[in-house]
């Protein structure tokens, strides 16, 4: 293996652990559920997408053709990421987990739990009306 | 012929999902082999059978290529996003200022609305927490509300609702 293909692999794995160490760190130093959700997310899109393109190049040159096992993973995981913090959210909107309290428009979680449109613009038609 | 083609349309319900069933079972086993291409055929078959009870009718992609100019837009967001949130993990956390906007949405269809929700939780920064029951509000969690909460939902309606509609030409 020559040196620049070492450098570019060497290059994308430490930047794909970069990002999920600041992933972790994020779990461990954000400090309500809702805000938490956000370093997971990260960390799965561009932390795993580096490690994968490392793992692309190296297969590349060990083997001579481009492995489709990452590309596979690639899409399974833009495919579930979102899904998973969608569901978490909502689970946690309806156990009512404490937010932050410098979080804005906490009314907001209310109406979301019941699935309904936002209070305030229905409160203010009224008044127009 | 008609009894031929309803045959053809009960036993492949959907015939581009099993072509696609047909090309990850090859994909995910790397080979092409006989005896993989038959069980993928078998799997291909049965399962677009199976879950076609429970299927939706969905709105149809009119324009493709708008698809790909739409992952790559997505694709940037994500990276440039990523790096903003990341400097935002690691600095003081006081400086982060969480909040929740409903966002109108035009969509009707489940599926745009599907796609929608989707990238805003992808592109890291914002959750899609839940949408509303007649489908008009989508509920995001924000990591860093900026003081014009106007500013979060123009981003998400401009950049992204407006090309997903052109995509489904809805």
């Amino acid at each position: 293996m020559s040196f620049t293909v070492e450098l570019i692999i060497s290059v994308f794995l430490i930047l794909g652990g970069l990002f999920v160490l600041v992933g972790s760190i994020g779990l461990i130093r954000l400090q309500d559920f809702y805000v938490r959700l956000h370093a997971p997310t990260k960390a799965t899109t561009v932390g795993l997408g580096c490690i994968l393109i490392a793992s692309i190049v190296y297969m590349y040159h060990m083997q001579g053709y481009v492995s489709i096992n990452e590309l596979l993973i690639t899409l399974f995981l833009v495919i579930t990421a979102p899904v998973t913090a969608h569901i978490l959210a909502k689970v946690a909107m309806h156990h009512r987990v404490k937010v932050m309290q410098r979080t804005r428009n906490q009314h907001l979680i209310e109406t979301a739990r019941m699935q309904l449109p936002p209070e305030n613009d229905n409160k203010k038609q009224d008044q127009d009306d | 012929m008609s009894i031929l083609s309803r045959a053809f349309a009960r036993l492949l319900p959907m015939p581009l999902h099993s072509l696609f069933l047909l090309i990850v079972w090859l994909m995910l086993n790397s080979t092409t082999s006989l005896g993989h291409i038959l069980l993928g055929t078998l799997l291909a078959i049965v399962i677009p059978v199976l879950c076609a009870p429970l299927r939706i009718p969905q709105p149809r992609i009119k324009r493709p290529f708008k698809v790909v100019s739409y992952v790559f837009l997505v694709l940037k967001d994500i990276v440039v996003a990523n790096f903003e949130v990341a400097i935002l993990v690691v600095g003081p956390m006081r400086r982060i200022k969480p909040g929740l906007v409903a966002v109108p949405i035009d969509l009707v269809d489940i599926l745009p609305i599907t796609v929608l929700v989707s990238t805003v939780t992808m592109t890291p920064g914002t959750v899609g927490a839940d949408i509303s029951k007649d489908k008009k509000w989508l509920y995001v969690h924000v990591l860093d509300m900026p003081d014009n909460e106007q500013e979060v939902i123009d981003l998400i309606k401009q950049r992204y609702e407006s090309r997903v509609k052109e995509i489904f030409g809805c």
